[in-house]
């Protein structure tokens, strides 16, 4: 069987990805998709946990974030779309009208 | 050991991938290398025996939020996005950053206490079957949370069409 710990050292690898991702792209579709994978990361750690000390709730939880996933991508594409038709762009740095 | 050769294919596979996605200049390669990201650890599920969550990974996430992303991708013109900068100047403190993060995990793995066995073993989940156990905990212990998931999506529903939809001139 395979140790825990690996699956957690390969969660948190992808988590640390998707952080990169998110701080060091600025355009707002990859921004969107390395906060994507930080969630999948998680679901991968809360599943293995799941599994290992044979308890639901891990996979109920993934449950969980997976809806609140995919509400929160129609949102954000949904705020992606109306900030392209009023700026023509998605590079995040360009948008800086609430700065003050 | 084929259980450990596997999951290996698997790791090293989806470290590439993610980092294939967040590298990518071009955003519709980011979202078809993001597809294949999403088979692997619907692969991994199934190997956790966690097959409910193995078909919703691939009809949500596969079918769902990156045909979202596909279209949003599609709809936006990108050509200027294509030609600018991949990474912005300061990548290297978001690098830093996400390795000192990893770092951070990794040295708390080792503080790491497994709680009690619980009662839902590999047996009873056979038994059963994995998608009829997962109902009855969703539907009795997280009847509320189940509630208010439902009450995310409809806000998300009604905030997507608010959003997006073009203002009418009065």
């Amino acid at each position: 069987m395979v140790p825990l710990n690996w699956y957690i050292l390969l969660s948190a690898a992808i988590f640390a990805i998707g952080v990169f991702g998110f701080l060091s792209r600025r355009n707002v579709i990859i921004m969107f998709m390395s906060i994507e994978l930080m969630l999948n990361a998680v679901n991968i750690s809360l599943i293995s946990f799941s599994q290992y000390i044979q308890d639901l709730r891990g996979q109920i939880l993934a449950f969980f974030i997976i809806a609140v996933a995919a509400a929160e991508a129609a949102i954000g594409l949904a705020i992606v779309i109306a900030l392209f038709r009023n700026k023509a762009t998605a590079h995040v740095d360009e948008v800086h009208e609430m700065q003050g | 050991m084929l259980p450990k050769l596997f999951f290996a294919y698997f790791a090293f596979a989806m470290v590439l991938i993610s980092i294939l996605v967040v590298t990518r200049r071009n955003p519709v390669h980011s979202v078809l290398w993001m597809l294949l990201l999403f088979f692997h650890i619907a692969g991994l599920y199934l190997f956790l025996n966690a097959e409910f969550l193995a078909a919703i990974q691939i009809i949500v996430y596969a079918g769902a939020i990156l045909v979202l992303f596909l279209f949003v991708v599609f709809l936006l013109n990108l050509k200027e996005e294509v030609k600018a900068k991949r990474f912005i100047s300061a990548w290297s403190a978001g690098f830093t950053f996400a390795v000192a993060l990893f770092v951070v995990f990794m040295l708390s793995i080792r503080s790491f206490i497994a709680a009690p066995p619980g009662k839902y073993t590999v047996d009873l989940i056979k038994s059963e079957s994995n998608i009829q156990v997962l109902g009855k905990v969703l539907y009795t212990e997280f009847l509320f949370p189940f509630e208010v998931a439902s009450l995310i999506l409809l806000i998300a529903i009604i905030g997507a069409i608010v959003l997006a939809k073009k203002r009418i001139k009065i």
